[in-house]
């Protein structure tokens, strides 16, 4: 009678369209997320997660078009983030068919965002995505030796990761997206100790993202204390599918849908 | 042979679109309104809700939903809640240390989660009823959940189905003659909450 584990396979997209698309043999366009997020619904995804990178307006606009789309045809939780600056733009994205979304940049910048946010739509649409890496040679420790980066990892912040995740929780927030920068894209596994480092730290859900590159490493990030794991190139090149993670989970004894 | 009328009670709740689009596909002729006469009118009424419960509250009181549910429900017109939805149609609720008033249909009190991870989000397992309506068909089907408050009780003429998270046992859904009710989102949850409309529609 536990909770699942979920396997959320993310989709980066970029005025509408799936970037980094692959050859799916058993999909038309591969670089349809409506597609994308369909097959992914089939091979068992518990929840999905659309990051729109798109730098202009009227990609974000097409975004909004995929994302009601995608809620009209796929009966599983959409998360949308991607450039989330205030409680409008949530308002507009839940109306477009979003259950959850995803803000980060913003929040580190003006943190007062999460409780505008929590306090009018609950803080279960809030999935607050946390890019972190270990504080690097040279530059200011933090207390627990993990910062806080935004604009996809590129600038450090100096704030500490675990300061943050907890002060956003006490703040309202449903759940953190923990992404590492450092085992980011490349597939040796997520970084463990953050992960272990955050579950201590809150105890709203947590979804580990960053590293994946084979079916055991989503076993350890749970093990971690991971409730649930995210990847986005692992499945989205055809490396692994869905399926294979749950059945790793599976056999190491964790419940799965 | 025409579709069953479905009215889905649009009173600013968050993303209702989903549950629109999965009603009609389940063979329902979905209608996302609050004008009295479609919602005293349609086969059936599903009210919706996320967020917080007396935020619902006051958005139903809104848009007069109160009378509106309480006249089917004495006409035995069926209608059926969701997530704070379902909530909603007890006597009451804590929330952020605020009691707030609900529909009342049910006794009980919508109170916290106590778990180690608070909200539940996610798939579980329910525990139907072996009479159970809702989930004809649906034998060990997970559902989609996200809420961290809950009933603990319900009243024992009506046929509930059992739900845990954490050390909490909670009502994940209520069937009572014309009012059903389900604490997860059926909307979101896959196949099994498609098969769970389904049957639903079928008892209109």
């Amino acid at each position: 009678m536990t909770v699942a584990i979920r396997v959320i396979p993310c989709l980066d997209v970029d005025g509408g369209r799936v970037v980094k698309g692959v050859n799916f043999v058993d999909l038309g366009d591969v670089g349809d997320p409506v597609e994308m997020a369909h097959l992914y619904d089939t091979e068992g995804a518990d929840e999905l997660t659309f990051l729109d990178i798109s730098a202009s307006s009227d990609g974000r606009a097409t975004t909004l078009e995929v994302v009601g789309r995608t809620a009209e045809e796929v009966f599983v939780p959409l998360t949308v983030g991607g450039g989330v600056r205030s409680a409008e733009d949530v308002a507009t994205l839940l109306r477009a068919g979003a259950d959850k979304v995803g803000v980060n940049t913003a929040a580190v910048e003006r943190p007062a965002l999460i409780g505008e946010i929590s306090r009018r739509f609950g803080a279960q649409v809030l999935v607050l995505s946390v890019d972190a890496r270990r504080v690097r040679p040279g530059d200011e420790p933090t207390p627990s030796g993990y910062e806080v980066t935004t604009h996809g990892g590129r600038r450090g912040t100096g704030r500490d990761a675990i300061e943050w995740v907890s002060h956003a929780a006490e703040a309202g927030v449903g759940e953190i997206l923990l992404n590492s920068i450092d085992t980011d894209g490349t597939k040796d596994g997520f970084d463990l100790e953050m992960i272990a480092a955050v579950r201590a730290a809150v105890d709203v859900p947590l979804i580990a993202s960053g590293g994946a590159g084979k079916a055991e490493h989503f076993v350890a990030a749970v093990r971690a204390g991971a409730d649930a794991v995210l990847a986005a190139s692992v499945f989205h090149f055809g490396w692994m599918r869905v399926g294979e993670v749950k059945d790793a989970l599976r056999e190491a004894g964790f419940p799965v849908r | 042979m025409s579709r069953t009328s479905v009215v889905v009670l649009d009173y600013g709740s968050g993303n209702v679109r989903s549950a629109v689009r999965a009603l009609e596909r389940a063979g329902a002729d979905v209608e996302l309104t609050a004008d009295a006469d479609k919602v005293a009118a349609a086969a059936g009424l599903v009210v919706p809700g996320v967020g917080a419960f007396a935020h619902v509250m006051q958005a139903l009181h809104a848009v007069g939903a109160p009378r509106l549910i309480e006249r089917r429900l004495a006409g035995g017109r069926p209608v059926l809640g969701i997530c704070v939805g379902h909530q909603v149609m007890f006597e009451s609720s804590v929330e952020h240390g605020t009691e707030a008033e609900g529909l009342g249909e049910w006794p009980g009190l919508v109170e916290r989660l106590d778990a180690p991870v608070v909200p539940h989000m996610g798939w579980s397992e329910v525990e139907p009823p072996a009479d159970s309506a809702l989930f004809a068909g649906l034998a060990d089907q997970r559902f989609y959940f996200v809420h961290s408050y809950a009933a603990r009780t319900a009243p024992d003429y009506v046929r509930t189905t059992w739900a845990s998270h954490g050390s909490t046992r909670f009502v994940a859904a209520v069937e009572n003659g014309p009012l059903s009710a389900t604490q997860f989102h059926p909307e979101k949850s896959g196949d099994a909450g498609a098969q769970l409309l389904r049957n639903w529609l079928g008892t209109l």
